[in-house]
């Protein structure tokens, strides 16, 4: 059954803050291998004009994904999380996580589709620090795959 | 520290160094626990396979962190990248056969605007399969 479109808009509360750590960033580095010093080295950061050391790109997944759980299982829209993939993924920074970031999720649900029996949702992640800084809007392109035919 | 390219040495049809990342299991789940991304497709041939993949497969995010880094390995400053978004188009199927797979990625500046900010588009490809579309990128060059 296609999701319900009145969703589209909707806002979940905030999340609970979220404090980067400087060891989280090296760890969330060292498992996508990437060996940049202005994730570890905070000379290094600051050099490049950041306060201490930043965030690769894609970190701010681990705080948008967690976020969006909460559109992704919600009993109300029922998307079938079993037959889910990620679609697209897109971020727009204001400026890189940091450590010592403290952050907060507002997520949205930006638009609700059907495509030859796919369930396309679309969440945007507002991240901001809980003071009210904008850092970064992560969107998640997620997609219910259609269930296979009987006997297929 | 990596080099810092600049604004004024860049044009369109500039090319970013290729890079060939190896992908293994064990990868797949270091990246699980760093990034809480469980999803057993992930690590779990068995279950990967009664859902209808060929294998376990790498999480797109872990794609795309690979190949942002073909991007932040040239402007040298994380902080650069203004934008970055991908489409995820084929998994990158990575077997336990001691081997694993190979994700091959490059990069072309496809636009140059205001600001020192340039448009980077990425190519990222697994074998034969693109694994990537739509992946671009906007960073801001010294």
């Amino acid at each position: 059954m296609p999701l319900d479109p009145s969703f589209i808009g909707k806002v979940y509360p905030p999340t609970e803050p979220y404090e980067v750590g400087r060891e989280k960033i090296r760890e969330f580095a060292e498992a996508i291998g990437d060996t940049n010093p202005a994730y570890r080295d905070r000379s290094v950061a600051q050099a490049l004009g950041h306060p201490d050391v930043v965030a690769p790109p894609t970190f701010p997944i681990v705080l948008s994904s967690r976020a969006a759980a909460q559109v992704v299982l919600d009993p109300q829209l029922g998307l079938d999380y079993t037959r889910v993939v990620h679609g697209e993924q897109h971020f727009r920074y204001s400026r890189p996580v940091r450590a010592g970031d403290v952050l907060t999720v507002t997520v949205i649900v930006d638009d609700i589709r059907s495509a030859a029996g796919n369930d396309i949702i679309t969440t945007r992640g507002e991240i901001s620090t809980v003071s009210g800084e904008h850092v970064v809007t992560a969107l998640s392109t997620l997609v219910a795959r259609a269930p296979a035919p009987v006997g297929a | 520290m990596t080099p810092q390219v600049r604004y004024a040495d860049v044009e369109v049809g500039t090319e970013l160094p290729a890079q060939t990342f190896p992908i293994e299991r064990a990868d797949l789940v270091m990246y699980a626990g760093a990034s809480g991304d469980f999803n057993v497709i992930h690590w779990n041939e068995r279950v990967a396979t009664s859902v209808g993949l060929p294998d376990v497969i790498a999480h797109g995010m872990f794609t795309m962190a690979q190949a942002g880094r073909v991007i932040t390995d040239w402007v040298g400053d994380p902080g650069a990248v203004l934008e970055y978004g991908v489409r995820f188009t084929r998994p990158v199927v990575v077997p336990d056969d001691g081997r694993g797979a190979l994700l091959a990625v490059s990069g072309v500046v496809t636009a140059k605007g205001d600001d020192n900010v340039v448009v980077v588009e990425l190519t990222a490809r697994s074998g034969e399969a693109k694994v990537l579309a739509k992946s671009r990128a906007r960073v801001r060059l010294g």
